[in-house]
């Protein structure tokens, strides 16, 4: 197939950035959407332009680094996958496929397609984990978990940090990445012990870092790869309430 | 300790606890309401006023009701503006993967709603206060005559066309904000939250109904 | 010789770790807070290490290739992690884990170092389970273990398919909390260019900003390497796009030795090529091949026709199918271990049989499974991996054959570490799969997570402990000495160099024509012939490359075909070391196939009197060959076998 791409170029952080238009022909319908840009970019390499830059790395969607926001949507047109797993087959010969890097202010364009997400990892950092060294820690079977506990946390912990509900929602609100890693360490016996402190910790970076607030839209759902669901933020709304609302004054 | 306190979602929290209050306010409002539908003499309507005009309880409600309108009102803008911010360069493809597809008007609902509330008011509140009402005699007392001064409003189909529209914005408006409260409220259950989308939906098309019912029957009888 | 130690304490078996660990050197306290260590690479070793040397109170800096260090691919890993906690009561222990990891890598790793492997890997499993890793777990609320392939006990811990993910996410997580701590500095999108090494010792690194080009020095008392392996040598594989061989070779160059570099794994059951443009491979699991069954066509006219598209699968009759490895394996049929199955399937298409538009697959059929079992039967075991296959290959599984073809997967091989995981340089530890440490000749599934792990969490924060307790005397290095300017200009001149060649061919077209050289002559099976003749094509291709290539841009911006280039160029001379080392290697064992080299059957022939050592290669300069030093393996407590799948 024969397709126009409509691509964001940037060159650095402090350039102004527009939009470039690029022919590719004879796109094979089973290359993936990232096989079709590394065809774009051997071209450019061969007429000896700048390559286009974009994120990517397992190309089975599991690593997150892929991203792009194709026609209005991140990770393209299909549901429950990342960019690197979309095939071209869900494009129509002819069409105009406008690429777009990631838009928040969080997540500043480091060049073309290419973001920092280095926000989330800065959230993380404040509180995304359980505060236990390594070694001296009791039997892995010491406490049991019951199995439903154990399978939403894994649902929240599938979370691959790709950035799609902070790019689909229309205030680029981070909630459901937060959401997640919160839920996933509340559902956990091991992950109570300092829950109150973590919600609050991570709340104040995400909102400090200056992402949107959440006003339950649901398109975070609805773009996530892994298909977490909104609960978790619920589950967030409480746990920081209860937190909030039990937390002995500050001395 | 400020920055938590004023957290994001310490904001959405008062935003829902304040929407839901709103909501209580526009049942017992449309309750009264459709007492003008129900009795032709406008008796029990003008009495209902005269209640809620003088009632000490409901007179202190007022403020606490008017306190509720404003946090909701400026936690909106406030969350609006940090919203616009956080995506200072727009995308040149929109998207519109929302489920919840009114949660993308909020802002433009809550705005139009909030002059018809500006309209609305100055139409009846400010003139009841200011005491430019006529006043009716029945069997049972003299009271201001309300009721006539919606009647005759209603009369006007400009006003009953901004009312209309108005109104329905606000069911819009009502239709995401009434589950989303929920959620913000992390009342999010795999049992109940499909019970009070539902509900969600049936109560705001009721509620608008009923508001709207009113000026549509005044005008066309 | 003398210069392998490969420094195993004394003792029996069963204590050797402990005896170790009772009567090592420590570096107390204060001490600590003035040492610095380098980490390059946050996978699982290098996370896991970074986290608990800040725990300890070193002074950490931590390089990644990402954007984040919870990108590395470890993430990708689906299966699972074993452990011997003998959970389900099934006669598993220490020394069974022991035996069959030793036994799986056809008897060509070290005893004393497997054996700690299994020691320590029931702390893995207690310590990721206290970091919140959501393992999957029975209704009782304990946890479930499942079966892989090479174990008669049940001892794998898995959290779904995503089990490497999960490990990761809990490194990460432990590696962000010391980071906020601020023990740990972490410099993400920064690539290692060069190891510094002053009076012997591994001093430092040479790094460079993937954003700016900018070329960064930093010391360090210690350096340790957990950079992965080097699969990426054949272009396709199932490894991550920016996975790379460049850190263990440039420390393999600077006198390292590198161990093994032959011995790669070749994954049975992966997504088939589609086409040139396709960049990388897909795994799917293999326990699809529980249920499912290998065929070819009997008839190459069939094999002809199917690959022309004028006859499909289901067309062809039971009489006009080969299920050749039922055939040739009986015993085992379909469950034959990774290396049988990946060559059978080989030699089939080999000889004209394979299908698919490139007549390089094989069929893995479900029909008689879901007439059997029942359609949500097997969509129950394998819902997710047929939805995937489909996504990618745009046909449905349930209704017509999966095709598979074998595809690299692991490199057993890497830079030979001593008992300490330290190399033969002072200094310079190496962990995860960019050592050669534990899985000999071939790994078994769901080994790979409990080696990083390992290393990172429970054995590097003791030993390295060793070395360091020596060095307390000396003081924070300055990155101004010569040896610190002396590479950065060596790195400089390589960039330079590749940035004027500006000929006509992509980086990608060189590493692609790498590729099919190492995957023709250098992959499933080898000959003598072939490797001969891989050796010269691979020096050609080299300087070919040096006079062709043709890189964009400048070092100063994001370039990332100059980081390919910079890759490339690693590849194309680690590429011809393996062709050495499988070479001289003339036997067959694990994942390296000699064909002069088996049993009359078509199976792996190992030769023990000759070959039962490491091979260990020291760098002697550009274009001189290679020095191989042995490192003799002894076998005290396992008895030597041939292994026998029949």
């Amino acid at each position: 197939m024969d397709l126009t791409l409509k691509i964001w170029r940037q060159a650095s952080a402090n350039d102004k950035g527009r939009f470039v238009s690029y022919k590719v022909n004879n796109v094979s319908a089973d290359s993936s959407f990232l096989e079709m840009l590394d065809v774009l970019n051997e071209d450019l390499v061969i007429k000896g332009e700048d390559p286009v830059a974009f994120d990517h790395d397992c190309r089975e969607g599991i690593c997150g680094a892929c991203s792009l926001y194709i026609n209005g949507r991140p990770h393209g047109p299909d549901r429950g996958i990342t960019t690197c797993q979309m095939h071209m087959r869900h494009f129509k010969d002819g069409e105009t496929i406008t690429i777009e890097p990631w838009r928040a202010k969080p997540f500043p364009v480091i060049k073309d397609l290419m973001v920092d997400r280095s926000a989330f990892d800065k959230i993380i950092q404040a509180g995304g984990f359980i505060s236990v060294r390594t070694g001296g820690v009791p039997d892995a079977n010491a406490i049991p978990i019951p199995k439903r506990d154990a399978d939403l946390a894994m649902d929240a912990a599938a979370c691959i940090g790709c950035g799609a509900c902070v790019a689909a929602c229309k205030n680029a609100s981070a909630m459901l990445f937060v959401a997640a890693k919160v839920s996933q360490f509340a559902l956990l016996p091991q992950g109570r012990v300092e829950a109150k402190e973590r919600v609050q910790k991570m709340v104040a970076k995400m909102d400090e870092l200056g992402f949107g607030n959440c006003t339950n839209t649901y398109a975070c759902e609805a773009e996530c790869p892994k298909e977490i669901s909104v609960a978790n933020i619920a589950r967030m709304n409480r746990e920081f309430l209860v937190a909030k609302v039990a937390a002995p004054k500050d001395k | 300790m400020t920055k938590v306190m004023y957290a994001s979602i310490t904001k959405k929290i008062v935003m829902s606890l304040m929407g839901l209050f709103l909501i209580t306010f526009l049942v017992v409002h449309l309750s009264l309401n459709l007492l003008i539908l129900f009795d032709k003499s406008l008796l029990k309507f003008n009495q209902a006023a005269h209640f809620m005009a003088t009632n000490p309880v409901i007179q202190l409600f007022q403020w606490v009701l008017f306190l509720g309108f404003v946090i909701h009102i400026i936690l909106g803008v406030v969350l609006q503006i940090q919203n616009w911010m956080a995506r200072p360069i727009r995308y040149e493809r929109k998207g519109s993967s929302e489920l919840s597809y009114f949660s993308k008007f909020m802002i433009h609902t809550g705005a139009i709603v909030l002059i018809f509330l500006v309209i609305h008011f100055a139409n009846f509140f400010i003139k009841a206060k200011t005491g430019h009402i006529d006043e009716i005699t029945y069997d049972q007392g003299t009271y201001e005559n309300m009721g006539q001064l919606v009647v005759t409003l209603f009369k006007d189909g400009w006003y009953v066309a901004f009312y209309v529209v108005a109104l329905l914005l606000l069911g819009f408006h009502l239709e995401h904000g009434f589950q989303s409260a929920f959620q913000s409220l992390g009342l999010n259950h795999t049992k109940y939250t499909p019970v009070i989308k539902a509900f969600g939906t049936v109560f705001t098309i009721v509620l608008t109904l009923g508001f709207i019912a009113i000026p549509l029957v005044i005008y066309f009888s | 010789m003398g210069k392998l130690d490969s420094k195993i304490p004394q003792g029996p078996l069963a204590e050797k770790w402990s005896y170790y660990k009772s009567h090592q050197n420590l570096v107390n306290p204060a001490n600590k807070r003035r040492m610095d260590i380098i980490v390059v690479g946050t996978g699982l070793a290098g996370a896991a290490a970074a986290a608990s040397f800040g725990e300890l109170g070193f002074n950490v800096k931590v390089f990644g290739i990402h954007d984040s260090p919870r990108r590395a691919h470890s993430i990708a890993a689906q299966g699972g992690i074993n452990a011997a906690k003998n959970y389900p009561n099934d006669g598993d222990s220490i020394y069974r884990l022991f035996y069959d990891t030793i036994k799986g890598g056809d008897y060509r790793a070290r005893e004393a170092n497997v054996y700690r492997l299994a020691e320590v890997s029931n702390d893995i499993i207690d310590q990721c389970v206290a970091q919140g890793v959501p393992f999957a777990r029975e209704y009782g609320g304990l946890l479930d273990n499942r079966s892989f392939g090479g174990a008669q006990v049940s001892r794998t811990f898995y959290a779904r398919g995503q089990t490497g993910q999960q490990l990761l996410l809990g490194a990460y997580s432990a590696l962000s909390k010391e980071i906020g701590k601020g023990t740990v500095k972490m410099y993400p999108r920064s690539d290692m260019m060069d190891l510094v090494v002053v009076d012997g010792h591994a001093r430092g690194i040479i790094a460079r900003n993937i954003i700016t080009g900018k070329l960064e020095r930093h010391a360090a008392h210690a350096v340790v390497l957990a950079t992965g392996g080097y699969g990426n040598v054949f272009f396709l594989s199932t490894n991550a796009m920016t996975s790379n061989g460049s850190a263990v070779w440039k420390v393999y160059k600077k006198g390292a030795f590198f161990g093994n570099p032959c011995f790669t794994q070749i994954h049975p059951t992966c997504i088939p090529v589609a086409g040139d443009y396709q960049s990388k491979l897909t795994l799917m699991s293999e326990s699809l091949r529980n249920d499912g069954r290998i065929w070819v066509p009997k008839y190459a006219e069939d094999a002809e026709k199917i690959r022309k598209g004028q006859l499909k699968p289901t067309d062809l009759g039971e009489d006009r199918r080969d299920y050749y490895l039922e055939r040739r394996y009986p015993a085992f049929g379909n469950l034959v271990p990774r290396d049988v199955a990946s060559r059978a399937a080989k030699e089939r298409c080999d000889a004209g049989f394979g299908v698919g538009n490139t007549g390089l697959a094989v069929y893995l059929d479900f029909a008689d499974a879901i007439k059997r079992l029942g359609k949500h039967v097997i969509e129950a075991r394998y819902g997710n991996l047929f939805q995937m296959y489909e996504k990618i290959v745009d046909d449905n599984p349930y209704e017509t054959p999966m095709m598979i073809y074998p595809a690299v997967h692991y490199t057993m091989g890497g830079i030979w570490v001593d008992y300490e995981l330290q190399s033969t340089i002072p200094g310079l530890f190496v962990a995860g799969e960019a050592n050669f440490s534990d899985h000999g000749a071939n790994r078994l599934g769901a080994s790979a997570l409990m080696q990083g792990l390992s290393d990172g969490y429970f054995v590097l924060p003791y030993t390295i402990q060793n070395y360091l307790a020596g060095h307390i005397h000396e003081p924070h290095f300055k990155t101004d000495l010569p040896e610190f300017e002396q590479a950065e200009m060596n790195v400089r001149e390589t960039i330079h160099r590749l940035l004027s060649v500006k000929g006509t061919k992509t980086v990608d077209t060189f590493h692609r024509k790498l590729g099919h050289i190492m995957w023709d002559y250098v992959g499933m099976a080898r000959n003598k012939e072939g490797l001969q003749k891989a050796i010269p094509m691979l020096r050609q291709l080299r300087e070919e490359f040096w006079k062709d290539v043709k890189i964009p841009g400048t070092n100063e911006m994001v370039n990332t075909e100059l980081e390919k280039a910079l890759r490339v160029a690693d590849f194309l001379e680690l590429g011809e070391l393996m062709a050495r080392d499988a070479l001289h290697r003339e036997e067959s064992c694990g994942g390296h196939f000699r064909e002069e080299y088996q049993t009359p059957d078509g199976e792996a022939l190992r030769d023990d009197a000759n070959f039962a050592y490491v091979a260990a290669w020291e760098y002697q300069g550009e274009n001189a060959e290679p020095l191989m030093h042995k490192e003799p393996l002894a076998f005290e407590y396992i008895e030597v076998k041939q292994r026998n799948y029949k």
